[in-house]
């Protein structure tokens, strides 16, 4: 297949202005199916999670699950949208092994949440709205294996396996309106705005929320028109991007591709495209079709959701701070400054610091153990920082030792390793490698008395009031006590040894 | 006489995969149509007044606890699959993406 024609991104923004369009699927975390009592389980035996309603056999009763109805008005309330007085369900018909029923159990006309709305924060501040038209009730689909001719690809597969464990299992599927005027910050807004949802999501506790396993995908629309025109171009629709970063790059690529397309006086197609992660690019997948006619229709096994307003109003009151509001509340309290809770945000240690402070630590004590001394540890170790094991009350423990001067930090630091390495508490690690700041003046004096004597002309510029210069001499001293002395005793002691005043 | 001619049921044989021969869509086209001119008359009766239904039993809110129930196991899942590999049914490949 030779590559699309692309133009440069900056050649594009100047001759196009980008429309673009989100559907996010949002796999729910429940016990169970949304019409079956089977297991919503990850990663089992295939067809082990299944019973008749999932596998579509004849004659079977589906029942609505009423913890997918709730999570999915919870979703709905936190995206801002109405929820409907009365809803339904539609069957969406088309014939693929994904579905042994030949049809998916959706809404259609009547979704449970609809117009709402999610303010996307942009990494420099910026706050863009989002306009959401509708979030509604799904259920997922089977997973297929491509076997035969190239690995794993449909082109050229002679069958495929299946695996209903994920049929059956609930989805909330949230559609934008159309978004208008990100300009050229639309991949950066793509990405701020499914990492919004999925927080959201994750916050509210109904989905899993690891894009890696798919509870949260998403599907990019995206069309260009010329500046000033009113009416939107012919757009595409890459599917399944399942990373944040795969979200912006997609809709970047795709914004080159189009208008490249564009240039060249060709029409744009109206098809789904398919991303591809390795060559961060995307291929043409099928164009619209008759197949495309779903041909929906009411539900007739299920009977219609009628979420009474009191119901509703009982969720509203269960539902946790929005995301963004605590991030607002959480940097005004912690008094950081803009640059260092953006990293905090960043590094996400967030709840680890807001744990640790509610532990007793400080917020800038916080900060500077979780931004200091972990996030590069979980670095070295791949892991994120919350995955290390390091209890709040560890660092707490830690940070009193330090500030009563039993440790320094950098012995702390050392600590801090050992109480990785599983040797105990902070305080059974100082004790197993002898940590322990050396506080009594004998050995230091002698330290003190050697460093001085090896660097004369050091100690003479402190005796004439240079007092930058004592660094030279403090480090000969922890260099000698191989790090365990304080070093601002150790300070006092050099003064009072040359008889100079601070 | 509804708006149902022979490509109409030919399209819809397609879409719902019904092989149908030539003598079958002639006879469709005039059967559907009575049908449907059957169902418009239902409409024309009920007037304005009346809101479209789709489910005539006055009831809503049908629910399940969300607890786990019973499950098959794979060789029970598989029983009436013609065919099947690696605890999966095994389908043949058709050129089109989830």
């Amino acid at each position: 297949m030779s590559a699309d024609a692309i133009l440069s991104f900056e050649e594009a923004m100047e001759k196009y202005d980008p429309v673009l369009g989100f559907e996010v699927h949002v796999e729910l975390n429940t016990k169970t199916k949304m019409f079956s009592s089977a297991p919503n389980v990850f990663g089992d035996e295939p067809n082990t999670n299944v019973n008749e309603v999932d596998l579509g056999m004849p004659g079977v009763l589906p029942v609505v699950n009423k913890t997918a109805v709730e999570s999915s008005i919870k979703i709905g309330l936190a995206l801002n949208c109405k929820i409907a007085e009365s809803c339904r369900f539609a069957r969406k018909n088309y014939f693929y092994p994904d579905t042994p029923k030949n049809f998916q159990t959706s809404q259609y006309d009547e979704p449970i949440a609809y117009d709402g709305y999610l303010d996307i924060e942009l990494e420099d501040g910026t706050v863009f709205r989002v306009e959401i038209e509708r979030a509604h009730m799904e259920e997922d689909a089977g997973k297929l294996t491509h076997l035969g001719g190239s690995a794993g690809r449909i082109q050229g597969a002679e069958y495929s396996l299946v695996d209903y464990n994920r049929a059956g299992v609930p989805l909330v599927e949230i559609v934008t309106k159309p978004i208008e005027g990100a300009g050229s910050r639309a991949p950066e807004l793509a990405k701020a705005y499914v990492a919004a949802v999925r927080e959201i999501v994750k916050n509210l506790g109904v989905s899993d929320a690891k894009m890696e396993r798919g509870n949260v995908r998403c599907d990019a629309n995206v069309s260009l028109r010329p500046h000033g025109r009113e009416r939107f171009g012919i757009r595409s629709e890459t599917k399944n991007v399942n990373s944040l970063r795969a979200v912006e790059h997609a809709v970047r690529y795709e914004i080159q591709r189009h208008a490249a397309v564009l240039d060249s006086g060709e029409p744009v197609i109206q098809e789904t495209r398919h991303w591809h992660e390795d060559t961060r690019t995307t291929t043409s997948g099928r164009a619209k079709s008759d197949a495309d006619d779903y041909r929906y229709f009411p539900e007739p096994d299920l009977v219609p959701v009628v979420p009474s307003r009191e119901w509703v109003e009982e969720l509203r009151a269960t539902l946790p701070e929005p995301p963004a509001e605590r991030r607002k509340r959480l940097k005004q309290d912690w008094g950081y400054s803009d640059l260092e809770f953006r990293d905090v945000v960043n590094a996400g240690v967030l709840d680890e610091i807001e744990e640790t402070i509610a532990a007793g630590a400080t917020a800038s004590v916080a900060r500077k153990w979780w931004m200091g001394e972990i996030v590069g540890r979980a670095k070295n170790a791949d892991v994120d920082p919350g995955q290390l094991g390091i209890e709040p009350a560890t660092i707490v423990e830690l940070s009193r030792m330090v500030e009563a001067g039993k440790i320094n930090n950098k012995m702390a630091s050392a600590v801090l390793d050992g109480v990785l390495a599983g040797e105990g508490t902070p305080a059974e690690v100082v004790e197993k490698r002898g940590l322990a700041v050396v506080s009594d003046d004998g050995p230091l004096l002698e330290a003190i008395d050697a460093a001085l004597a090896a660097q004369p002309d050091v100690a003479d510029k402190i005796r004439a009031g240079k007092l930058q210069a004592i660094g030279a001499i403090v480090g000969g001293v922890m260099k000698a006590t191989r790090g365990q002395a304080d070093a601002g005793r150790v300070k006092e002691l050099i003064l009072e040894k040359l008889g100079v005043n601070a | 006489m509804a708006a149902i001619n022979r490509d109409d049921v030919a399209h819809l044989a397609r879409l719902a995969h019904i092989e149908m021969s030539a003598e079958e869509l002639d006879r469709m086209a005039g059967e559907l149509a009575v049908i449907v001119d059957a169902v418009k008359s239902v409409s024309e009766a009920a007037g304005d007044g009346v809101p479209a239904t789709s489910h005539p039993i006055p009831l809503s809110n049908v629910f399940r606890e969300d607890e786990v129930g019973h499950t098959f196991t794979a060789e029970q899942a598989l029983s009436g699959a013609p065919d099947s590999d690696a605890d999966r049914f095994k389908v043949p490949a058709i050129l089109d993406e989830d």
